[in-house]
């Protein structure tokens, strides 16, 4: 609304192409523009070159990185995108990066920190008040004493907004900012979110929102750029894009979005993402498109308008289909296929003792998994959760209850426990990087438990290792291959395979989609519910994405400060939560599909239009 | 919606097969080698290396005049048949210099070997512990490090007598607590990682998980530190000849051709400069291959 309401650009950037030293491209025929005002979401996953883009508006790039071409103008006036902006950063367009922990000096007061950028600028002197001003614009405390904290003193939100607080000071007319939410637990990033649209409302800054995630651009974006392989491949406005996307890619992660107020069967893409350098010569995405035609292989599709304000870089945009909310089918919401009970918590404890003192991380923990049900255990970061996985997995001494696999206890330590006991739980890690041991091959870390385990036959191992990656589809060629030449999808299949290498009965999921990309998140999960339905496998997931939850499983257990606060049917407690905090949680959680009622039902305020969707 | 989802893992594979060289997955570890030896800093240390090693190895069988032998005047200068001039007692320096850098060689890569095997046990043990074993090792480690490395020596002398093996049992004591604390500190990284977890998990043992999971993975920190560690027993093994507690004459070894030359250093430098120049060409030469690999990580690990 307002971008189309503006006279003239806060930020225009023309024809960006960013590359390597050795010469490989890293963003190629980047156009931005920007309203006074407008806050454009700039969506890609990992190695999109959204992140480039965002820095080559601060005219910055990387060590081994250069901006080898393109037009920068910020409030009319044209730069060069080279060292000589430094006075204009933080100035006149500032940056706030991914991580505010790390990204403020822990030895600086934050008063201070605020006060040097200001000194930086030749903007004023030693003015206190104009620090009190701007913290009290983000919504911190205005007062000396809450100005002379070190960053440790504050919480990871009050972080980011000291951060927004310090690219502010200086009255820049763009912010540009990358991530900022992706550390942040979902209450406080809706908090901050609100924060940005009231600060934008109220003072007419311009932000350029870089994310790979979709749901959280729906909240505040007035456009949406969305990029793959170095490229915009669709712009336009949020409504429309979210709504109605034409370019293949974005309905594919449109599709891979698991939405908690909307469950539905996630549509995974097929191949992964080009990286730098493997561009192919025609449409990049042409390799996993499924609309290519003779053409895309060869010529690089332009970013055609095809309607006003939105333009789309694709031969076949007429051919995409809307993006079908394909309701979850009956065994998804199910619980277990025979109602034996596998894995039973009896009133765990657990604790972490040092010398002073005692914390304990979960008390009075009970629940139970059936055979082939998916039990979901639902927590910000410090809930518990992943002490309570370690502890049914052996790895954290139980302080108080029990732990039963099929009605026998287990011993608290994987020491005391049985060859047979340890096989039939399995741990399938957060961070797909350090779950595989570096230096041993996939062959390796998977033919592991095969023989330790299960004892296999040594000439046996082979076929069962083929066997075992052709169950999380991935080809046998890559058995050979170590853990640094994989993708991080193909690393957390391969950490799954090493699981099912067990042939378990349980396997404990901790967070382990959360640091893959959706559409790779989407072919996880997917993998993830084919296997409960083929081999009857009983899930336990640790996660705090309710999208992923509403997804594929059928009982949750919302975790606040190590007690579980609410359980139940999953479509239950989604549809209607009763504990506070499950309630905050749920309103926190961004969905696109909310935002695309939103928008439906204002469009049917403002035209009196028939209903139509849901 | 199933010609999207229902990809099958050949067209996957096959796909990506076009793809397979991203820069941003790096390389896997095992090219660091060569790696660090291409740049310039690890070509250098690599070629003045071999020199040395090749001087003290080929040295004694081709050294024209034998150590002990008195050819010509104590202090003269170069001449025809000494081209590095006469000793403090008349011996031919080239010769003594010829056979001078085994020991010197020998004293320092024995203890260092001892030091690591030592402190690389000690410290993955007490690193992998959760129990008593680990303060214990640590104080007996902390033990060592608290005397002074000289005295530590000395007290083992006058406890066991001068010679080549009190010599690098004493190095050994000396280096192994450093080793231990280093490998201690990064076997408690590697231990929370998730694949140590994992091998926890299925119940590996305590041999196979130091074996198989966190020995291959801390290499890395191992390695670096070896060159400065290295080069640290040189001089000490040096120093300790110079003093006169080492080798005994008329042996012959660079540190202790530097003390015994030192009166006639005025009439023939070349019988102390030649001792010391080789000398500090071997430590830095290690010091650079180990400064050249401790950069070729961190290079890959950026690109990872």
């Amino acid at each position: 609304m307002i971008s189309e309401l503006a006279e003239h650009t806060a930020v225009k950037l023309g024809g960006l192409r960013v590359r390597l030293r050795t010469g490989e491209l890293i963003v190629e025929d980047v156009d931005v523009e920007l309203a006074p005002g407008e806050i454009l979401g700039l969506v890609g996953e990992t190695g999109s070159g959204k992140t480039t883009t965002a820095l080559a508006l601060l005219g910055y790039s990387a060590d081994g990185v250069e901006i080898s071409g393109g037009e920068l103008e910020i409030g009319g006036t044209s730069m060069r995108m080279d060292r000589s902006m430094r006075s204009l950063r933080g100035a006149v367009i500032s940056y706030i990066p991914q991580d505010p922990s790390r990204a403020l000096n822990p030895s600086l007061r934050i008063g201070d920190a605020i006060r040097d950028l200001v000194k930086a600028h030749g903007r004023g002197r030693d003015d206190d008040g104009l620090v009190q001003r701007v913290l009290e614009r983000v919504g911190l405390p205005g007062t000396d004493d809450f100005g002379r904290r070190y960053p440790h003193q504050l919480s990871g939100g009050q972080q980011q907004r000291v951060m927004i607080a310090a690219a502010l000071v200086c009255e820049p007319a763009v912010v540009v900012l990358d991530e900022p939410t992706t550390g942040l637990d979902v209450v406080t990033q809706a908090k901050l979110l609100d924060e940005l649209v009231r600060l934008r409302d109220a003072e007419q800054i311009s932000m350029v929102y870089v994310t790979h995630d979709l749901a959280v651009v729906a909240q505040i974006a007035d456009r949406i750029a969305v990029m793959y392989a170095g490229r915009i491949v669709e712009q336009g406005g949020a409504a429309v894009v979210l709504r109605r996307p034409r370019h293949p890619y974005t309905r594919g992660l449109l599709a891979s979005i698991p939405d908690h107020a909307r469950p539905r069967v996630l549509e995974p893409m097929p191949g992964i993402a080009v990286g730098v350098g493997g561009w192919p010569t025609g449409c990049s995405f042409e390799p996993r498109c499924p609309q290519r035609s003779d053409r895309c292989a060869s010529e690089m599709p332009p970013l055609g308008d095809v309607a006003d304000q939105h333009a789309v870089r694709c031969f076949n945009w007429q051919q995409t289909p809307a993006v079908t909310t394909i309701p979850l089918g009956a065994f998804e919401l199910q619980g277990g296929t025979e109602r034996i009970k596998v894995l039973e918590v009896e009133g765990l404890r657990a604790e972490y003792r040092s010398r002073r003192e005692i914390v304990v991380a979960a008390s009075d923990i009970s629940f139970h998994v059936e055979r082939g049900e998916c039990v979901a255990l639902v927590g910000e970061s410090g809930s518990g959760k992943t002490t309570i996985a370690r502890a049914i997995a052996g790895l954290h001494p139980v302080a108080g209850g029990r732990i039963l696999l099929d009605s026998v206890e287990l011993p608290s330590l994987v020491r005391r426990r049985s060859v047979d006991q340890r096989r039939r739980v399995q741990l399938v890690f957060q961070n797909p990087a350090a779950a595989l041991n570096p230096r041993h091959t996939v062959f390796e870390a998977v033919a592991r438990p095969v023989q330790l385990l299960r004892g296999l036959e040594r000439r046996a191992i082979p076929q069962e290792v083929t066997r075992l990656l052709e169950c999380v589809r991935l080809p046998s060629s890559l058995a050979p291959r170590y853990p640094s030449e994989l993708s991080g999808g193909e690393r957390q299949r391969v950490a799954i395979a090493r699981a099912l290498a067990a042939e378990p009965d349980v396997i404990l999921c901790d967070e382990i989609t959360s640091a893959l990309d959706v559409s790779v998140q989407a072919a996880v999960l997917k993998l993830l519910t084919d296997l409960r339905a083929d081999l009857g496998l009983s899930l336990l997931l640790i996660t705090h994405d309710l999208g992923v939850v509403a997804t594929i499983a059928a009982q949750v257990l919302v975790l606040e400060g190590g007690v579980i606060c609410e359980r139940g049917r999953t479509a239950e407690v989604l549809r209607s939560p009763q504990h506070p905090y499950t309630q905050r949680l749920l309103e926190s959680a961004p969905s696109v599909a909310e935002a695309v009622e939103r928008w439906e039902a204002d469009d049917q305020d403002f035209a009196g239009s028939a209903p139509h969707g849901r | 919606m199933n010609n999207l989802a229902g990809a099958k893992p050949k067209d996957i594979a096959r796909r990506r097969g076009q793809t397979d060289d991203l820069v941003f997955y790096g390389s896997s570890v095992r090219l660091h080698w060569p790696r660090f030896l291409r740049t310039l800093q690890g070509i250098a240390g690599l070629v003045v290396l071999v020199f040395v090693v090749g001087v003290a190895l080929i040295g004694p069988l081709v050294a024209p005049h034998s150590l002990s032998a008195i050819v010509g005047l104590p202090g003269n200068g170069p001449g025809p048949a000494a081209p590095l001039g006469y000793d403090f007692l008349g011996r031919d320096v080239l010769s003594r210099v010829l056979d001078g850098g085994r020991p010197v060689l020998v004293l320092s890569t024995v203890p260092i070997a001892f030091t690591y095997l030592i402190g690389i046990t000690v410290g993955m043990v007490a690193g992998l512990s959760r129990s008593l074993v680990d303060p214990v090792l640590m104080r007996v480690v902390d033990v060592f490090i608290v005397f002074p490395p000289l005295l530590l020596l000395l007290l083992l002398i006058v406890g066991a007598g001068t010679g080549a093996g009190v010599l690098m049992v004493g190095l050994v004591l000396v280096l192994f607590p450093g080793v231990a604390r280093l490998v201690r500190t990064a076997t408690l990284e590697a231990s929370t990682t998730g694949y140590v977890e994992a091998a926890v998990a299925r119940g590996e043992s305590m041999f196979s998980l130091m074996r198989r999971e966190i020995l291959p993975n801390i290499t890395a920190p191992i390695l670096a530190d070896l060159g400065v560690r290295f080069s640290a027993a040189v001089i000490f093994a040096a120093g300790v000849n110079f003093l006169g507690l080492g080798s005994s004459p008329p042996a012959a070894n660079w540190g202790l051709m530097i003390s015994e030359n030192r009166e006639i250093i005025n009439t023939n430098p070349w019988s102390v400069v030649v001792p010391a120049l080789l000398l500090a060409m071997l430590t830095i030469s290690v010091n650079m291959l180990g400064d050249a690999y401790v950069r070729s990580l961190g290079r890959s690990s950026a690109s990872r």
